[in-house]
């Protein structure tokens, strides 16, 4: 899993019909001192999160497991939402 | 997944039987706030997108989970057509 502060948000309205009601953020990943990380990308959310919050993603088909029975075709998914962290130096 | 703008078309004769009757596309990577990077990559089309659009491709093994590419031999494919990207900085 990795970290990472959601950005902003997508909308899409002609997409795959597994999709439907799911929403989509844009998330930037974040190295543990809170500085940027490598490319924005676009995560499907299954812990409620919003722009301007730290979250943790999983990346793969794991990021549709929050939604079985339906299986909507993401690669990568916000299952949490971080309150805090520290990193020992 | 990722953000991309598709570019092109590409026709292919010869091919596995699974992904005949299925349309692919050059696409090329965007970040969030419309600037292309990295390299072009071919992908699947689910819904029905064309060239100049900015659609949302997801990549690795759950793009077989697409509508109509169970089993099929894909690992990109685009599921939606995107409207708008917020960013809030």
């Amino acid at each position: 899993m990795h970290l990472a502060r959601v950005i902003g948000d997508v909308v899409v309205t002609r997409k795959d019909d597994s999709l439907v009601g799911i929403k989509l953020l844009v998330v930037q990943p974040i190295a543990p001192d809170g500085t940027d990380a490598g490319r924005a990308l676009v995560a499907v959310d299954a812990a409620g999160a919003g722009v301007g919050e730290t979250v943790f993603f999983v990346r793969g088909k794991e990021a549709s497991f929050p939604f079985f029975p339906v299986e909507p075709p993401v690669d990568a998914g916000i299952v949490g939402i971080v309150d805090h962290w520290t990193v020992e130096k | 997944m990722l953000l991309a703008k598709i570019v092109g078309t590409v026709v292919a004769t010869r091919k596995d039987p699974r992904l005949v009757s299925n349309k692919l596309m050059v696409a090329r990577p965007v970040d969030p706030r419309g600037k292309v990077e990295g390299s072009y990559l071919v992908a699947v089309d689910t819904v029905d997108a064309g060239v100049g659009e900015t659609v949302l491709i997801v990549s690795g093994s759950s793009a077989r989970m697409a509508s109509g590419m169970k089993d099929c031999p894909v690992d990109a494919a685009i599921v939606g057509i995107v409207d708008a990207v917020e960013i809030s900085d």
